[in-house]
């Protein structure tokens, strides 16, 4: 075995650890790792310092990763050793203390410096910055002492700051140079609530006020303004901002303007060292929140792992302050800086605010104070660029008002009640959750859902969890950008798709194997849509790994809860026949089936089939001309048809027939969730058309097309894609519909809120306005239909091939 | 249609009556399972992508889902009711879940599985 690349890391915080842990999940034997910190103690959480300060958290809680995460890893930790110089042509680095370190690669990872004002008496004892350990060490001491305190600063760290010392029993005055605090993530109206609640809480604030000297011999006594006044003070923070800590980088020649200048590979221009966190400059901008820095640490731990084939673009981020209380969330364009049009909801008296800045039918940013549940819908709803043109009216009122019939009612997360259900699926109350994220230190959604399953089955609840994290954590936590198809890999289900059109992907684990899955083997969650993905791509080409799919689609029915399945023959449109019902009958006398029913879809429902007759019940029901419903698979499932023109006395289309017509045509399909269509033959709509994935309205002039409905979970009703005169106009839409949805959805996502991410303009643009475009994707829905239309019951009725699936392999004992 | 399921099967792994055989192991999936019917209920048999093989009692430690009938990769199952993943090796339910599933002892030899049921299976 080769001697392993030394890979030395200079910077023990948040954005430096959060690499090397990336780094050791994707090679953990890859290098042999050795930290520099300068500060005397393991990783741990910076942002929790505020709670630190505020008396909500001890020191021990916040620990990320003690010295024997360090041990267990193998990585030697210089803790309290200040690096001091980088010898680039040597490969070495050095501490002030000489312990000396080669390198293969370098990770600068240094944060930043908190600015301190040039002014006279800066240098006192009793001025303190807040940064690390240190600084909030030094600060209770003097609040145990002292009695008042001056915070210079009131934007975010300062005003953290104030209320810790304000809770800790000072004298709070708060000093800050501007019109209104925190004026670099609020607008006026929010930073007067923002004030009017901090000073209900005892603090002293001093807007437009410009320090000029601090006062004192040895220890601090006062501060003094340029207006002559004078402010006593036993401690002086000050927080007016934080400069990357790039000194040493510049000191070894790196490129450096206000950081070190990185790519998108979180490179520096020297090749063999990369920088993440606040002292890295990517793409003209630094940032000083985590969210974006643990993008970066993926990102660059992916290129230290060579599997690089990822890019860190830059972030989007958003604002919290953790004052306890205090609800305030900012982020994007707040101030509405390049001209879109402001939403805004304002009760001084009860103390909130909230102004949404939508642009071009985006949420370009956001203010919330006083009320911040529907947060992290807004940021995604922006970060995502979703279409928000049809929800406009109602997007202040928040989440729980649009679409949402099921539910109603704001969901004001921070007030309910501990004992309140959050997960209906898991049974999961909030109280349970809080508990997880703190006990368990967990931070992201898919912690929360293996932990305590929450939002892991339907995922209505996810919302809610998401702000249960954001409340819990405060600004620490973030909803990654765009999330990875599973945990098996980094790619996004969008990337996954283009590799595999891209690159002639065909099999299973040759896709694996080109996107150097982490797992070889996948798992539950990728290997079902990997599997669909290709079957999508290459129709007819592919061969389906029946291995990779849920029990329901391997087996062609559905298992229930006792282990036995269920039989749904496909009625075609609703209509059936006395000779088809003779047949079920005869079929669920002679199989004994324990129960028949009508199932919400117009069909016949029969439950209770063991799986070694499943062979033998399809065969019966072939011979009567029966076969698969698919009421098993993400694949289309019903059209639901109303008696229509034929028979209705208002009906002013034939609606059944054009039912069936929808029915021959599309069934078979495979799609990335289920789908069900509806047609009914005039608009009092008695095949409830407009909550299907697709349905058809008749009325006097045509045909009416409607999109994206959905029953289930989250009503939410259709929308009007066109209007065409024929059948054969509705046929073609229809397929051209279902093939856009075949293509671009993700994997397990439903047309409904397939449509609300990419915006109904966009689908029209592609069916209604291209008409070379839609007839394209016509022609490849019918392409893939030819080798799609074959009745999987009869192939496994007839082909021994298809026992092993079906029959015990042994008795015994 | 019906393959003849393999009843009372006695071969034994050399002079060890002990082991049942249950069949050829290309009888099973890679990456799937089949199932034994047992005297103590159905016993499920994997088989995974590196043609290791597990046995175990059919029935997820949450809810009583047949496990047979799950997504198999690595050396795991999820089961197919509520996806709880079970370490086929260790009889037991992946964390944060918790449980354990009856496992019996299980070899595989010229091609022939063969199961151990003597006694209570391992825990
Ligand atoms: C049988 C049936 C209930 C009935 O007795 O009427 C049924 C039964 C099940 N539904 Fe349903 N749904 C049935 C009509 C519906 C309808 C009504 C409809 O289609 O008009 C809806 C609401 C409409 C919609 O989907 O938009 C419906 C919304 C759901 C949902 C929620 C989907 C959503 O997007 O929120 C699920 C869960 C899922 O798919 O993940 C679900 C899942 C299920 C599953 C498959 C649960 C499961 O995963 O095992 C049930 C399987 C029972 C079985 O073994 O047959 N079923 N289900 C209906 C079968 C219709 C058919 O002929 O194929
Ligand atoms: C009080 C407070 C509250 C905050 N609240 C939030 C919040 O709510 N949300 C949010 O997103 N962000 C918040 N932040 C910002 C967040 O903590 C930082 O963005 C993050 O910690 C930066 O990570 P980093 O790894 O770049 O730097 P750091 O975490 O500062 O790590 C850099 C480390 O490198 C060490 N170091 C520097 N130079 C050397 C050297 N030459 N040799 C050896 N070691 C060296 C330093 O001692 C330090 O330990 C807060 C910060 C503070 C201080
Ligand atoms: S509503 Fe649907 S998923 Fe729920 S119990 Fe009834 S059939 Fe099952
Ligand atoms: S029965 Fe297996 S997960 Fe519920």
């Amino acid at each position: 075995m080769s001697e392993r690349e030394k890979l030395v890391v200079i910077g023990n915080g948040m954005a430096g650890m959060r690499t090397v842990e990336e780094l050791l999940a994707l090679a953990p034997d890859r290098y042999r790792i050795t930290v520099f910190g300068a500060e005397p103690c393991g990783n741990y959480n910076r942002i929790l310092l505020s709670p630190v300060l505020a008396g909500d958290k001890g020191l021990q809680d916040i620990l990320l990763n003690d010295l024997d995460w360090y041990a267990e890893r193998g990585i030697t930790l210089h803790a309290g050793r200040e690096v001091t110089a980088i010898d680039r042509a040597r490969r070495r680095v050095r501490a002030a203390d000489g312990t000396e370190a080669p390198y293969d690669r370098l990770l600068l990872a240094t944060g930043s410096l908190p600015v301190v004002l040039p002014l006279p008496g800066a240098d006192l004892d009793g001025v303190v910055t807040f940064r690390d350990i240190a600084d909030v060490e030094r600060m209770l001491a003097a609040a145990a002492g002292g009695r008042r305190a001056v915070v210079i600063g009131g934007g975010l760290l300062g005003l953290e700051a104030a209320n810790g010392l304000g809770r800790r029993g000072m004298e709070v005055t708060v000093v800050h140079l501007a019109q209104s605090l925190m004026e670099r993530q609020l607008d006026a109206p929010a930073a007067a609530l923002l004030r009017r609640s901090l000073e209900a809480r005892g603090l002293r604030i001093l807007l437009e006020a410009q320090t000029e000297a601090l006062l004192g011999a040895e220890r601090v006594r006062a501060v003094r303004l340029a207006d002559g006044r004078e402010l006593e003070a036993d401690l002086v923070v000050m927080a007016v901002g934080i400069r990357p800590n790039i000194a040493l980088a510049r000191d070894a020649g790196l490129h450096c303007e206000r950081g070190v200048v990185v790519d998108d590979t979180l490179q520096t221009f020297d090749p063999r060292i990369y920088a993440v966190g606040e002292c890295a400059q990517h793409r003209k901008t630094t940032y000083g929140l985590v969210a974006p820095l643990f993008e970066q640490a993926k990102v660059c731990a992916n290129h230290l792992a060579f599997v690089g084939c990822t890019r860190y673009t830059g972030s989007v981020t958003s604002t919290r302050l953790k004052v306890t209380g205090v609800e305030l969330f900012s982020a994007g364009d707040y101030l509405n800086a390049e001209g879109g049009d402001e939403l805004v909801y304002q009760d001084p008296a009860g103390g909130i605010y909230k102004k949404v800045v939508v642009r071009g039918n985006r949420v370009s940013g956001a203010v919330l104070y006083g009320d911040s549940s529907d947060a992290s819908w807004y940021f995604q709803l922006m970060r995502e660029g979703t279409d928000v043109g049809e929800i406009r009216e109602r997007l202040l009122f928040g989440q729980a008002h649009v679409g949402d019939a099921g539910h109603g009612g704001a969901h004001a997360v921070a007030a309910m009640d501990d004992a309140a259900e959050v997960c209906g699926c898991n049974g999961v109350c909030k109280g349970e959750i809080v508990r997880a994220i703190t006990s368990k230190g967990l931070f992201t959604l898919e912690e929360v859902r293996a932990h305590t399953k929450a939002s892991s089955s339907c995922g209505s609840c996810t919302g809610i969890v998401e702000q249960l994290l954001a409340l819990t954590l405060g600004g620490d936590y973030s909803a990654p950008e765009v999330k990875p198809l599973c945990g098996c890999t980094g790619f996004t289900h969008e990337e996954v798709r283009r590799a595999i059109a891209e690159n002639g992907l065909k099999t299973l684990p040759e896709t694996m194997r080109f996107l150097e899955w982490r797992n070889p083997d996948g798992c539950q969650a990728c290997r079902p849509a990997l599997n669909y993905y290709l079957l999508c791509a290459w129709p007819g080409e592919y061969r389906d790994d029946g291995q990779s799919r849920f029990i329901n689609e391997r087996a062609h029915a559905n298992i229930q809860r006792d282990g036995t399945y269920s039989v749904v023959p496909r009625i075609w449109g609703g209509v059936t026949s006395p000779a088809e019902l003779r047949a079920i009958a005869d079929v669920a006398e002679r199989f004994e089936v324990p129960a028949v029913k009508l199932t919400g879809g117009q069909r016949i429902d029969l439950l209770g089939v063991p799986k070694e007759r499943l062979p033998a019940v399809w065969h019966a029901l072939n011979q009567a001309g029966l076969v698969s419903g698919h009421a098993y698979g993400k694949a289309v499932r019903t059209v639901k048809t109303c008696v229509g023109s034929e028979w209705c006395r208002f009906g002013t289309q034939d609606s059944t027939t054009l039912g069936i017509r929808m029915e021959k045509l599309c069934w078979g399909a495979w799609t990335p969730h289920k789908v069900k269509m509806g047609v009914s033959g005039c608009p009092r709509n008695c095949a409830e058309a407009t909550i299907k994935d697709l349905g058809v309205i008749g009325v006097d002039s045509g045909w009416e097309i409607q999109v994206g409905g959905n029953g289930g979970v989250k009503v939410r009703a259709t929308e009007l894609l066109c209007r065409v005169k024929t059948m054969e106009e509705v046929l073609e839409y229809t397929g051209a519909f279902l093939q856009l949805y075949r293509e671009e959805a993700r994997y397990l996502e439903r047309t409904a809120p397939w449509i609300e991410r990419v915006g109904l303009a966009y689908v029209r643009r592609r069916l209604v306005e291209e008409d070379d475009g839609r007839r394209a994707l016509y022609a490849r829905f019918l392409d893939s239909q030819r080798r799609a239309q074959s009745d999987p019951w009869a192939e496994r009725a007839q082909a021994p091939a298809h026992t092993g699936e079906f029959l015990p392999l042994a008795r015994v004992g | 249609m019906n393959e003849p399921v393999r009843e009372r099967v006695t071969a034994a792994v050399g002079a060890d009556p002990a082991w049942v055989g249950i069949g050829p192991l290309a009888a099973i999936p890679v990456r799937g399972a089949r199932v034994v019917q047992g005297p103590g209920g159905d016993i499920a048999v994997f088989r995974t992508s590196d043609d290791r093989v597990f046995a175990l009692l059919d029935r997820c430690p949450h809810k009583g889902g047949p496990l047979s009938q799950g997504i198999v990769f690595d050396c795991r199952v999820a089961c197919p009711l509520h996806n709880w993943v079970i370490d086929l090796e260790a009889g037991a339910a992946c964390a944060p879940d918790e449980g354990r599933v009856p496992r019996f002892p299980v070899r595989v030899e010229d091609g022939i599985v063969y199961l151990d049921l003597r006694g209570r299976p391992e825990p």
